[in-house]
């Protein structure tokens, strides 16, 4: 097997790390306090939104996704749009009746 | 005659992340059942919001954050020959996924003590919408420290074979299946988190 | 067994590895061993779940009791429905023939964890173990249904955590053969073997493989909230503490319809090595046939909802799941074309496992149709819940699933033995089975839309003819299947010795002895040509 395809060549220096963790808890930071904020039916929604970047950068950065073979990254997403499609379908009943 | 297993990386971690896509569907299940109850009972799901410490589920949140932070560098370590500090990052998230435990174990024991649980009386005379949130709350982050215990497992097992030089800088894919676990069972905590805690 | 000329090594009958006896099988992480392991435990729990079958029937012969009480009736409905779906024909062809046959179709020693592969059979025969254990242990047997509904299913008394934990462990057995599959596709095949070379039963498998890997675990959380349900009383399903029961049906069928498309996919892969093998022709419309089974593994993830038209959904919903519904019949229609077509003008050699499967055209077919009759909102509220919906489904799952099942049996047991069974014998059999087949199911069709009941032990005077037509179809169709494997095991010892390749395959399994050496191939072989090359 070759390393490249193994995507083992790839060392992540330790800074990017610290970065990536700094930006997450940054992230944490502004989802609570914009919670103390009123935003209305807003604020589930911007809440989920920042949940969503911050799961991008753990996806990416720390489970290497960037790194890897694209074939990972595609089923990832085709996983998640699963799961959103199937949610969907449900509420359709539920939103309806 | 023997069968000559060879070791390949990548068949490995493929593997893991399929693995992984199940835990993703497992929890989406409770995520279904989330939002159509959320639906249903927006009101009392705000309010019931209410009775958990925001504080605490920010520590808790942070905790794990940091502790995916130190495996995935522990990764690096392994990476760079650096044994001692891939032992010393992984020592420490097996630290921050203890504490991880010991808040939750006090969270819920205040909870349990003003005697809301599934299928306390008191919690069913504050009506359905309390009953489903608890009773979400419990089931989800319970489920959920289930598998805090089972990364934690993982990982001081893979501690253990990097303290045998079992796991090195040539073989070390078994070290980042734990980690892609652990950071699994923080990305779900990333979303549970603002979904019990933060729609108040 | 004596091995072939030229190769050394000895086959995977033979060969003992360190252990002896019995342990050489269950210690085995041969996938050929496991897949022997898998074929007799299943045979075994089709034999449990046939006999209940037939019972049943008996007690149908007459109106009122019969032999059996009203609740033994409710529990016998309920341990066949959970052995025959999660014991018998989900495991069923991905399990058995889908172990011995994958890794060698697709040029591989193994398949990539084959511990793994072991540990998900002692999953499936735990899971089974407990399911009938619920049987004789705590307050009575469960006497739900296999569809576990809310919420009866925490409110009876019948012994139910056994059985969902059971189901639950089934299907993390499932999970890991998938998974196990998928993994083998991706990273295993040999070289040249490119995606658009693979045969048709590797396609099917791998289509499989998702909904098994994403569809499974949607029914583990399920089953665990019934248990927290008995357990805590949590609420999620019960309506006096504010759950919703539709909501454990929404969940559930998510699981269980896609199911169906991993019991009928690996049938449909095991017909379309069949077909072209006893053609002697290339299969017509190879592109097709694989894009087809992507799509109805695709669009079976969305159709649940028409299990539960009666059961008070948004109108939304309904036309919705209708519609999918719908959509779905396109692409199983298009591989029934694709096999026709492959038939045409081909010169045929009529063996058993090409009757099989033309067998299985004809009862896939009626099923089909009758599928769609259930589709529309209309006639599913006459339909449903009637023996029209048992005629339906065990003509696709039974019909479908259990001749391709047969049809793969008598196909590959010549690779799989090392010997050839008596073809007169088998094809007799086949014969009684399909007659009691179509006597016992095709009668509760009528049965249905005159508007008996499913699940009932009594009923009304006027369905008393058609009953006894059904139970006596059952009977030929019970002694059907005796002749069938009584032929299968015989032939184990007088059966003449297999050659490499009896009908002519072009699949890489046939370049091997039968029965293959332990490694599968001396040397993994090059390919450089697509599946069904005839010409």
């Amino acid at each position: 097997m070759n390393p490249i395809e193994n995507g083992k060549n790839h060392i992540i220096p330790y800074k990017t790390f610290l970065y990536v963790l700094a930006g997450l808890i940054a992230l944490t930071l502004t989802s609570v306090t914009l919670t103390r904020i009123s935003l209305g039916t807003l604020t589930v929604t911007i809440a989920l939104i920042i949940a969503a970047v911050k799961s991008s950068f753990v996806l990416r950065i720390f489970m290497h996704l960037k790194f890897e073979n694209k074939m990972f990254s595609r089923a990832v997403i085709g996983v998640i749009m699963l799961l959103c499609a199937v949610i969907t379908i449900t509420l359709l009943d539920y939103l309806n009746r | 005659m023997i069968l000559v297993t060879h070791r390949d990386d990548l068949t490995s971690k493929t593997g893991m992340w399929l693995f992984l896509f199940t835990e993703m569907l497992l929890f989406g299940g409770l995520f279904i059942v989330y939002s159509v109850y959320r639906y249903r009972n927006p009101v009392s799901f705000h309010l019931a919001a209410h009775d958990l410490s925001v504080a605490i589920g920010t520590i808790n949140t942070i905790i794990l954050l940091v502790s995916s932070t130190t495996i995935a560098m522990s990764i690096t370590a392994i990476q760079k020959k650096n044994k001692k500090l891939a032992l010393l990052l992984l020592g420490m998230t097996i630290v921050l996924g203890l504490a991880f435990l010991v808040n939750k174990y006090f969270e819920w024991g205040k909870h349990i003590k003003e005697h809301i649980y599934p299928g306390s009386s008191v919690l069913a005379l504050r009506g359905h919408g309390d009953v489903l949130f608890y009773g979400l709350y419990f089931f989800m982050t319970g489920l959920h420290a289930l598998h805090i215990i089972i990364g934690l497992v993982f990982i001081m097992v893979i501690t253990a074979s990097i303290l045998r030089d079992k796991i090195n800088s040539e073989n070390y894919v078994l070290l980042e299946n734990s980690g892609l676990y652990w950071h699994l069972v923080d990305l779900i905590w990333i979303f549970l988190f603002p979904l019990f805690y933060l729609i108040t | 067994m004596s091995t072939q000329k030229g190769f050394e090594e000895p086959s995977y009958l033979e060969y003992k590895g360190k252990y002896k006896g019995i342990f050489s099988w269950i210690l085995s992480t041969d996938h050929k061993r496991i897949a022997i392991l898998y074929l007799f435990s299943l045979l075994t729990f089709f034999a449990i779940g046939a006999t209940l079958g037939l019972l049943m029937k008996l007690e149908l012969i007459a109106p009122g009791k019969t032999i059996m009480t009203a609740q033994t009736y409710n529990a016998f409905f309920t341990l066949h429905g959970i052995i025959m779906i999660f014991a018998v024909v989900i495991p069923g062809l991905p399990a058995v023939f889908g172990n011995f046959f994958l890794p060698i179709m697709i040029g591989a020693k193994d398949v990539a964890f084959p511990r793994l592969n072991l540990l998900s059979w002692y999953f499936y025969v735990t899971g089974v173990s407990l399911v009938l254990i619920s049987q004789f242990t705590g307050q009575g047997p469960p006497d739900t249904g296999w569809t576990f509904y809310a919420p009866y299913s925490f409110r009876t008394t019948g012994n139910m955590l056994p059985a969902v934990f059971g189901a639950f462990v089934l299907g993390f057995s499932s999970i890991l053969t998938g998974l196990n599959f998928l993994v083998t596709i991706h990273r295993m095949r040999a070289p040249g073997m490119t995606w658009l070379r693979m045969p048709l039963f590797p396609w099917t498998l791998y289509a499989t493989g998702w909904v098994q890997l994403l569809a499974t675990p949607i029914i583990g959380i399920t089953l665990l909230m019934i248990v927290a349900e008995r357990t805590l009383h949590i609420g999620f399903f019960d309506p006096t503490l504010g759950g919703d029961p539709l909501l454990y049906q929404h969940l559930f069928w998510t699981y269980s319809h896609p199911a169906v498309y991993i019991m009928i996919l690996p049938a449909m892969g095991a017909i379309s090595e069949i077909i072209p093998t006893f053609c002697h022709k290339t299969i017509f419309g190879y592109k097709f046939i694989v894009a087809s089974s992507i799509a109805i593994a695709f669009v079976g993830y969305f159709i649940w909802g028409h299990h539960m038209f009666t059961s008070g959904m948004s109108g939304t919903a309904l036309y919705t799941f209708s519609l999918l519904t719908f959509i779905v019949a396109i692409p199983s229609a298009v591989k029934v074309f694709n096999w026709i077509s492959t038939m045409h003008k081909a010169s045929i050699d009529l063996q058993t496992p090409f009757f099989w499967a033309v067998g299985f055209l004809f009862v896939f077919m009626i099923g089909g149709f009758s599928g769609l009759i259930l589709g529309s909102l209309a006639t599913n509220i006459h339909l449903h819940n009637t023996h029209f919906v048992v005629a339906h489904f065990h003509f696709i799952v039974f019909g479908g699933t259990g001749y391709a099942f047969f049809g793969a049996m008598h196909y590959w047991y010549p690779k799989i033995t090392g010997k050839m069974y008596d073809s007169r014998w088998a094809n007799t059999g086949l014969i009684i089975f399909f007659a009691g087949f179509i006597t016992l199911y095709g009668e509760m069709f009528f049965l249905g839309m005159r508007g008996m009941p499913r699940r009932y032990y009594d009923y009304d005077e006027i369905f008393h003819t058609g009953n006894i037509f059904s139970s006596l179809g059952a009977v030929v169709m019970y002694f059907g299947l005796a002749v069938i494997i009584i032929n299968l095991f015989s032939s184990l010892r007088n059966g003449a010795k297999a050659p490499s390749d009896p009908w002519g395959g072009k699949t890489l399994e046939w370049t091997i002895p039968s029965p293959p050496p332990v490694e599968n191939f001396e040397e993994i072989p090059v390919v450089t040509k697509g599946p069904y090359n005839y010409k």
